[in-house]
């Protein structure tokens, strides 16, 4: 069994170096990402920028081993991701935490139980100190007082907030999240920020990947940027370099200008047989 | 030669599918020994199978044992034979219906259950969560309801049986007259070990059956055609139930004449 301490090695010789080899993926019948060949450099936070739709929370989905790539590679600290033995494969997975984009709590345990879950399934440590651990990583979230709501007594962002302590309280070395800042107003937001930021002083080797559409957070807490454009890379590099750039198309997108300049609303969105029935059904 | 082709492709994706409910069931069943915390898992779902559906069992053991009371007397006294009402009533009761309407009241309350829960538990990506923080869904979700079923249907089964005697004793004894004596001394003298053993090995099957059905059902609720997200669910909960129904019937079929060999 010479894979058993392989992710460890791995930690201390590579780090968590990630890199995608012309992955192609998608979903059944339809290709979402044709080519992305990039690296997420260890021990750096990525940020994963792209249009709403454009397939970064499916280039996720892969990375976390969720969906197998159509074509191309997910390399592991040099080592194709999908090619692994079952076990092996698991034991690289386990250090991840993951955030999902709408934080994925399960519904049926409370807040304290979905944080510690991970913890509780895999530990034998007794459910006081549990209990503890949770509430702490809770306090860091801002959420102790709603540790015994269930996810469905909560808001959109509290929940997120919550996903986001479930994927850290195993003090992941790699660390996915999926629009942490989305739905959050601004200063939740910027504590968001504040929390991967700290996360990244306390471990300092931990790799994060950070798929947002917030630029104030990418300004903030990104070292590196990978911006995903019609399925391809359109640019990776910098914040720098990406605040730099004389792109079109990039600086239309780090400046918040629309696609065409004229108003988009040109003619109505509903025509006048429409209008009437409207009118009809209001005077009623 | 179209019939053929259509006959040849039914018969492969019946095949694939009885494959690919053997996988699931050997998984689940794998499942069981390799999940650590089992414990509480199995008692949550013991509950939700077991404890929630008792009153039901109860109410219907006790109408269906009043029913086999008054139909069984009126075959019986045509052949002047009533005394051997205790006989026929727990003997229909042990072998047959205890076990066939257990298993078909538990997919309807505690199958549709499990099926919507785990379905909407993927259709919410929680499995994939679960499965990313390596806690394998077929463990977490899958194994403890087999295990709970398979302790809970002989229970529930029995508790049937008990209470559908005692309403053959309210109709047979208090209501047309049987001797008391007569009713349950049949019974003693007529219920033999393997009649008992065949209720218990029934609703074995069926615990399992149930369970596979319903949980794979909703695990893969994603994967269905007929109907995307919530639509799905309900699809699935629904082909669930009626699957475990017919299914049950059918095994009952089939274990019963191979145990009356
Ligand atoms: N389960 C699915 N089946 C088929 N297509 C899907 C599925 N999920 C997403 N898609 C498609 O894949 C594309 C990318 O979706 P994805 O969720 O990855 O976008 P995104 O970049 O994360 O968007 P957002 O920023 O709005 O979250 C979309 O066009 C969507 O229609
Ligand atoms: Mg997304």
């Amino acid at each position: 069994m010479t894979h058993e301490t392989e992710p460890q090695a791995m930690e201390a010789r590579a780090g968590w170096d990630i890199c995608l080899e012309h992955l192609q993926a998608g979903y059944p019948g339809r290709v979402v990402l044709h080519d992305i060949s990039a690296q997420f450099p260890s021990g750096a936070i990525t940020a994963v920028l792209g249009e709403s739709g454009c397939g970064k929370s499916t280039l996720l989905r892969h990375l976390i081993g969720l969906s197998r790539p159509m074509a191309g590679k997910i390399l592991y600290g040099g080592r194709d991701f999908f090619d692994l033995p079952q076990a092996y494969f698991r034991r690289i997975r386990r250090r991840f935490g993951v955030l999902f984009q709408d934080g994925a709590l399960l519904g049926s345990l409370t807040l304290a139980e979905n944080v510690a879950l991970p913890l509780g399934e895999h530990t034998k440590l007794p459910a006081a100190l549990l209990r503890e651990t949770a509430m702490r990583t809770l306090e860091l979230v801002g959420l102790r007082d709603f540790a015994d709501y269930y996810p469905h007594e909560l808001s959109g962002g509290m929940r997120k907030r919550g996903g986001l302590a479930r994927a850290i309280v195993t003090e992941p070395p790699v660390l996915f999240c999926d629009e942490p800042t989305s739905g959050l107003d601004p200063i939740n937001a910027a504590q968001m920020d504040q929390l991967l930021l700290d996360m990244k002083m306390l471990y300092p080797s931990m790799t994060l990947v950070v798929v947002t559409h917030d630029l104030a957070s990418v300004r903030r807490i990104a070292d590196h940027v990978i911006l995903v454009r019609e399925g391809g890379v359109g640019f990776a590099g910098t914040v720098e370099a990406l605040e730099a750039s004389e792109d079109a198309y990039l600086r239309r997108f780090m400046d918040r200008i629309p696609n065409s300049e004229q108003g988009l609303l040109t003619a109505q969105p509903v025509d006048a047989r429409v209008r009437s029935a409207l009118d009809e059904w209001l005077k009623r | 030669m179209k019939v053929l082709v259509w006959l040849g492709s039914w018969a492969l994706s019946l095949l694939n599918t009885l494959g690919s409910f053997f996988i699931f069931f050997v998984d689940g069943i794998r499942h069981i020994f390799t999940t650590p915390k089992m414990a509480p898992k199995v008692i949550r779902q013991m509950y939700a199978i077991g404890v929630q559906s008792l009153f039901v069992i109860v109410l219907i053991g006790l109408f269906t044992g009043m029913v086999l009371g008054l139909q069984g007397y009126y075959v019986l006294v045509k052949f002047g034979s009533t005394g051997f009402l205790g006989a026929a009533v727990s003997l229909t009761l042990v072998r047959e219906l205890g076990p066939v309407l257990t298993a078909i009241m538990l997919a309807g309350r505690a199958g549709s259950a499990m099926t919507a829960e785990i379905g909407v538990m993927r259709i919410t990506d929680q499995i994939d969560a679960l499965e990313v923080m390596d806690i394998p869904g077929m463990g977490y979700l899958v194994a403890p309801r087999f295990l709970a079923a398979v302790l809970v249907f002989p229970l529930l089964t029995s508790i049937f049986d008990v209470v559908g005697i005692f309403g053959g004793y309210l109709t047979g004894v208090q209501l047309l007259g049987i001797g008391e004596g007569i009713y349950f001394g049949r019974i003693a003298a007529s219920l033999t070990a393997t009649d008992i053993w065949e209720g218990f090995i029934k609703s074995l099957v069926f615990a399992l059956l149930m369970t596979l059905i319903c949980c794979r059902q909703g695990y893969f609720a994603h994967l269905r055609k007929d109907g995307r997200g919530p639509e799905a669910v309900a699809n699935a909960t629904t082909s669930a139930v009626v699957i475990s129904c017919v299914a049950v019937l059918v095994a009952d079929y089939v274990v019963t004449s191979s145990m009356l060999r």
